[in-house]
């Protein structure tokens, strides 16, 4: 399947029907894995200029914001367990890298159920950050350790939804004609969890793959819709995305989590767009046990992540890019997430 | 950060499961698919299997690519 998926009759095929667009589009990827996929394949430079693609709020890495990593600065004297890609994104004190530095018990997992191996050791505090994709795993993690009765662990909670943040976004009326969604949120959720898209703001949406055929064709059928001038979702993942998605682990989700309003960076606070842990789980929740602060706090400046995140400014419009910022001193967090908008363009698309 | 990737289910012993990649075994949390049997293609993302592939909808994706190359 994979050979097929990369062939290179098909692409050109492809890119041949999309050179034939009746009018210029502009097309969203939501998710931090199509940005990556579409530099890594350069896709761009096979799309003609009338098909226009910008890169959406879709890497959690870049829309979580300084203020949760300013709560981790806060934490005593406790294991820190986080994913990778959080490690050099810079709080208002430096990145969990510095905090490392510093002696700091900051530890790497690849996935959340390492966590409680480490909390039957030494108190834990687990840095759940992600979407769909991601939460149900950390649920599970959380319904473990409470049925453990482990005392030492905790979670910082900073899990985000995808559809709250693209309806704040839609709100803001953007110049934006259809969505490619993301696959592997969309395994959990189905790709019926946007059909709000055409329903209540006529925009379309496809939910693709990662290879380059996925994309390509995932974008011809957006564009023959979107020409036609008839909204719709359409799925060109079945092979893993099923209409009503992962249903055990959408239980899951609701019976550890409630849906809280949460901070996105660059967005703002939108209405139940984050995951705090449902009453059963609270006496879990890392900000409640430990007294941390949430509260909102300024973004690094002169960093235009914001503008980047909704599609408003492509990365090298910044001011800073590869001025002040690169990947190997990044300021803002879409340049340090290898999924953020800023890296990608950093890696990919610059002439 | 949503990468997941493709891989065998090689043992299954209750929630637990064991998956080949590229030689190495891997110990994964079935807890999301509790129909994954044995030989079954999942998608696994940070330790967690998120979703099963069905040769029908491997059938699938066939099918929209020819309705996509050819239309
Ligand atoms: S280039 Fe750097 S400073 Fe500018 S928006 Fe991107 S991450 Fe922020």
């Amino acid at each position: 399947m994979s050979n097929q998926l990369r062939d290179s009759a098909a692409v050109k095929t492809l890119t041949n029907k999309l050179a034939r667009l009746e009018r210029p589009i502009r097309i969203m990827e939501v998710c931090g894995t199509h940005t990556m996929s579409i530099g890594r394949w350069g896709l761009r430079k096979l799309l003609p200029p009338s098909l226009q693609l910008i890169s959406g709020p879709g890497c959690p890495v870049c829309v979580t914001p300084v203020s949760y990593f300013d709560a981790l600065w806060q934490l005593p004297d406790v294991t820190i367990a986080v994913f990778g890609d959080l490690l050099r994104v810079p709080g208002s004190h430096g990145t969990l890298e510095n905090a490392r530095a510093r002696g700091m018990d900051v530890q790497v997992v690849h996935g959340p159920e390492q966590a409680l191996k480490l909390a039957r050791k030494r108190a834990t505090v687990l840095a759940a950050v992600g979407f769909e994709t991601t939460t149900p795993g950390i649920a599970d993690t959380i319904r473990r350790a409470a049925e453990e009765k482990l005392d030492g662990f905790h979670v910082l909670c900073g899990c985000k939804l995808v559809e709250p943040a693209l309806c704040a976004l839609l709100d803001g009326k953007p110049d934006i004609d259809g969505f490619l969604l993301p696959g592997h949120v969309s395994a959990i959720t189905g790709s019926n969890a946007f059909d709000f898209l055409p329903r209540d703001y006529a925009a379309s949406g496809v939910v693709a793959g990662f290879e380059p055929v996925d994309i390509l064709a995932a974008l011809v059928l957006l564009a023959r819709m979107i020409c036609a001038g008839e909204p719709g979702v359409r799925n060109a993942y079945p092979r893993i995305v099923t209409p009503q998605g992962n249903q055990h682990a959408q239980k899951l989700i609701r019976d550890v989590f409630v849906p809280i309003d949460t901070e996105w960076r660059g967005l703002g606070i939108i209405p139940a767009s984050g995951l705090g842990l449902a009453p059963r789980y609270a006496h879990l929740d890392a900000a409640r046990h430990y007294g941390l602060s949430l509260d909102p706090v300024p973004e690094p400046p002169g960093c235009r992540c914001g503008d980047v995140l909704q599609g408003r400014m492509l990365p090298h419009e910044c001011p800073l890019f590869a001025q002040g910022c690169t990947p190997s001193s990044p300021v803002g967090p879409c340049m340090v997430s290898s999924e953020g908008s800023c890296a990608a363009w950093y890696r990919y698309e610059r002439a | 950060m949503c990468v997941a990737i493709p891989a065998q289910l090689t043992t299954r012993d209750g929630n637990r499961g064991t998956i080949d990649l590229s030689g190495s075994e891997l110990e994964i949390s079935l807890a999301l698919v509790p129909e994954a049997q044995t030989g079954d293609w999942l998608l696994v993302h940070t330790g967690y299997a998120l979703a099963v592939v069905t040769e029908a909808e491997a059938a699938e994706t066939r099918a929209l690519l020819n309705e996509v190359l050819g239309g």
